[in-house]
């Protein structure tokens, strides 16, 4: 699916369960997506969806048991990250893959300096001296934006505000110029005014530093505003992909279509009325059988419910998971 | 301030308004300041209408909607409910008070009893304030769960069979079973998920058309308030900022602060999403620790000398348009100062956060 330049993150098939007492829950059900280089992929989706569990699983950051990566392949610099042995995978996590966390507050050391756990990384991956890594350290904190940069090494994480905590994730996960930068919603817990800030440092550090992003969010406004492609996800599954124009110009999944109409927004046309889509999203105690979004889904057809859509392809780089998006059985009208 | 429309009653009114946390410390445990989560607000919410209350972490939104309930001893102020004072009552007082005014809480998961079925839950104000029989009781609940969509058949499931979304109709119902007139939804949709929380929205404005509520919709979801509200309120550092009729303060915001905090919001719109945009500097100062003179002072892109000197009176500029801000006092719109950015404008923008803070620490 992917095009143009080589892709520097290929996962494929991914398929993540986890082991609870009630049963097995499946958390991503058949994820297949790329990153090129340099580019800033947006991962859209409501709590429960798998946005954040794939991402989770293709660094192998979840504890297993309960969690178990069925199968699937995550290539990366020519390996697969989940054959790979354990200490190849430590070196890459924190190295070349960095990862910012949603909640800054949790993610950090409260006993540890601000400075001693920027140096952690560059000192286990990069093998710098205890100078030369403070050296960095600085540069990095100065890069996200905190004044007084040598100076606040010294301070602790509650010495520092919710969006300068979020700054200092950001150097952290940026110490050992990553190739690929993982954001897990990095500003769902900060305030608008300060999300605003955030969003100017992260676009302003990418063009400087030329790395390849996945941003992983709930929120379509911050998407709009920050990606170059979208995947957007329902029920663990990719339901449609796209160019961040095409996704909020044409949406084609009704999912994607619903989501775009439910938000209210504080410039343009106020509705007198908010459009809802009426259920829940669905527990996925089961590999799916037949499309996730059936039970909320204003189309649904007879074969919706039997058989799961595979992701059609609409335009260049634009696919969709619904059956509604399949030429070959628009045109048969079978699935009427 | 006072609202100009004659057609509405004043259902609420609020008047100074200050509700003031004090700080122990030591090892004698003694008194050496205090939070000033809300200082001075004042404000009426018309019978019939939703007054949003926005603003961010922090800035004494839910302190104000509890105030004016009465779930704290106020500091001081005025509370005129329906045209009685119950900002002086005793909280015994105040019980007899409740059935007229409820309160939707943000966590629909904390705030239900995980051991109480959510029959017994949406009874208790029933047990408490009324002398209906069972039967009565259990009907009037039955109807409750109707009203609010909850199928009757789950009645004595407990909260945690039931999703985000459904726990937070749970408690609506129980905030209706007295037949209130008044509500304060406190942040009812910020813990669920963007494609439920059009489900409440929507719940909510029926209940108003059906029964005749008024609500107090604090948030800090600016397009949600868009949608519900008939006016809003902006509140930073524990003050009243702006208020004004809901098309006003979205199309044209005349407070610095609300014209930043609207351009902050992301649009799901890729073509705006370009459009330039206002980014305050710096973090909300501690409302321990106010600034002296206005609030805003140590953020504000527009920043004058006297914003550091004085506290802005909150004055009407057109009918029901009030703002607290020195650009519209008459004073300075006379002297030539239009209500527009300032020279010292560039100096508060590259201010850095860290210089933001210090000055804020110096203040006495």
């Amino acid at each position: 699916m992917a095009d143009g330049a080589a892709p520097i993150l290929d996962v494929q098939g991914l398929n993540t369960v986890f082991h609870t007492r009630g049963g097995e829950v499946h958390a991503v059900n058949d994820v297949s997506f790329s990153l090129k280089p340099g580019e800033l992929l947006g991962v859209v989706g409501e709590s429960g969806s798998g946005k954040s569990v794939t991402m989770m699983s293709l660094i192998g950051l979840l504890p297993t048991p309960p969690a178990e990566v069925r199968n699937g392949r995550v290539m990366f610099a020519g390996q697969d990250l989940l054959t790979t042995d354990a200490e190849t995978l430590r070196n890459i996590r924190g190295g070349d893959i960095g990862f910012i966390f949603q909640d800054p507050m949790t993610s950090l050391n409260p006993v540890f300096t601000v400075g001693m756990q920027i140096m952690e990384p560059l000192r286990k991956h990069m093998g710098l001296r205890k100078r030369a890594a403070k050296a960095r350290a600085a540069e990095l904190l100065d890069l996200v934006g905190i004044p007084d940069a040598m100076a606040r090494l010294d301070d602790y994480p509650h010495q520092f505000s919710g969006g300068m905590r979020q700054r200092v994730m950001i150097a952290i996960a940026l110490a050992c110029d990553p190739k690929v930068l993982i954001a897990d919603e990095p500003t769902t817990a900060l305030d608008v005014t300060i999300q605003a800030q955030i969003l100017e440092l992260m676009k302003e550090l990418r063009t400087k530093l030329g790395m390849a992003v996945i941003w992983i969010t709930h929120d379509l406004g911050v998407i709009a505003g920050i990606a170059d492609r979208v995947i957007v996800m329902y029920g663990g599954q990719i339901v449609e992909h796209a160019p961040v124009r095409d996704l909020f110009s044409n949406p084609q999944h009704p999912y994607t279509e619903a989501l775009l109409t439910t938000i209210p927004t504080v410039t343009g046309a106020r509705s007198k009325r908010l459009t809802v889509i009426e259920g829940q999203p669905p527990i996925l105690g089961a590999p799916p059988e037949a499309c996730p979004f059936r039970e909320r889904c204003k189309y649904r057809f007879e074969i919706c419910d039997r058989m799961v859509p595979a992701r059609y392809p609409i335009s260049d780089g634009h696919d969709a998971a619904c059956f509604r998006a399949d030429t070959a059985l628009r045109k048969d009208k079978s699935y009427a | 301030m006072r609202d100009t429309m004659d057609a509405p009653q004043p259902l609420v009114q609020v008047r100074d308004l200050k509700m003031h946390f004090p700080i122990y410390a030591g090892l004698l445990r003694r008194r050496v300041g205090e939070v000033k989560a809300v200082d001075g607000v004042s404000f009426d919410v018309m019978e019939g209408e939703t007054l949003g209350l926005v603003g961010e972490s922090g800035c004494g939104k839910s302190t104000c909607g509890r105030s004016v309930l009465r779930l704290y001893d106020i500091t001081a102020g005025s509370i005129l409910m329906d045209g009685d004072e119950i900002g002086a009552l005793s909280q015994g007082q105040l019980r007899t008070r409740r059935p007229t005014m409820q309160m939707v809480f943000q966590d629909p998961q904390a705030s239900l009893n995980p051991r109480m079925p959510v029959s017994a839950i949406i009874q208790e104000p029933l047990d408490e304030h009324t002398k209906l029989s069972k039967a009565e009781k259990r009907e009037k609940v039955l109807e409750l769960m109707d009203a609010v969509g909850l199928n009757r058949r789950f009645a004595n499931r407990f909260p945690h069979a039931f999703s985000g979304g459904q726990r937070q109709r749970i408690g609506i119902a129980r905030a209706l079973a007295l037949n209130p007139k008044f509500i304060v939804c406190d942040e009812p949709i910020a813990a669920l998920d963007v494609s439920i929380q059009a489900q409440v929205v929507n719940l909510l404005e029926d209940l108003q058309e059906k029964f005749g509520l008024t609500y107090l919709f604090i948030s800090h979801d600016l397009s949600m308030v868009r949608h519900i509200a008939t006016r809003v309120a902006v509140m930073y550092l524990g003050r009243i900022v702006e208020l004004a009729p809901r098309e006003a303060l979205y199309a044209d915001p005349l407070h610095p602060y609300t014209k930043a905090l609207l351009s902050a919001v992301p649009e799901p719109d890729p073509e705006l999403a370009a459009k330039e945009r206002v980014i305050l500097t710096g973090d909300v100062p501690s409302p321990a620790n106010p600034p002296k003179g206005c609030n805003f002072c140590t953020r504000c892109p527009a920043v004058m000398p006297v914003c550091h000197e004085t506290d802005p009176e909150t004055r009407e500029v057109s009918p029901g348009r009030f703002v607290a801000c020195h650009l519209f006092a008459d004073e300075y719109t006379a002297a030539g100062h239009a209500p527009a950015v300032s020279q010292s404008a560039g100096q508060g923008a590259t201010s850095s956060p860290q210089e933001t803070l210090n000055q804020q620490g110096e203040t006495p």
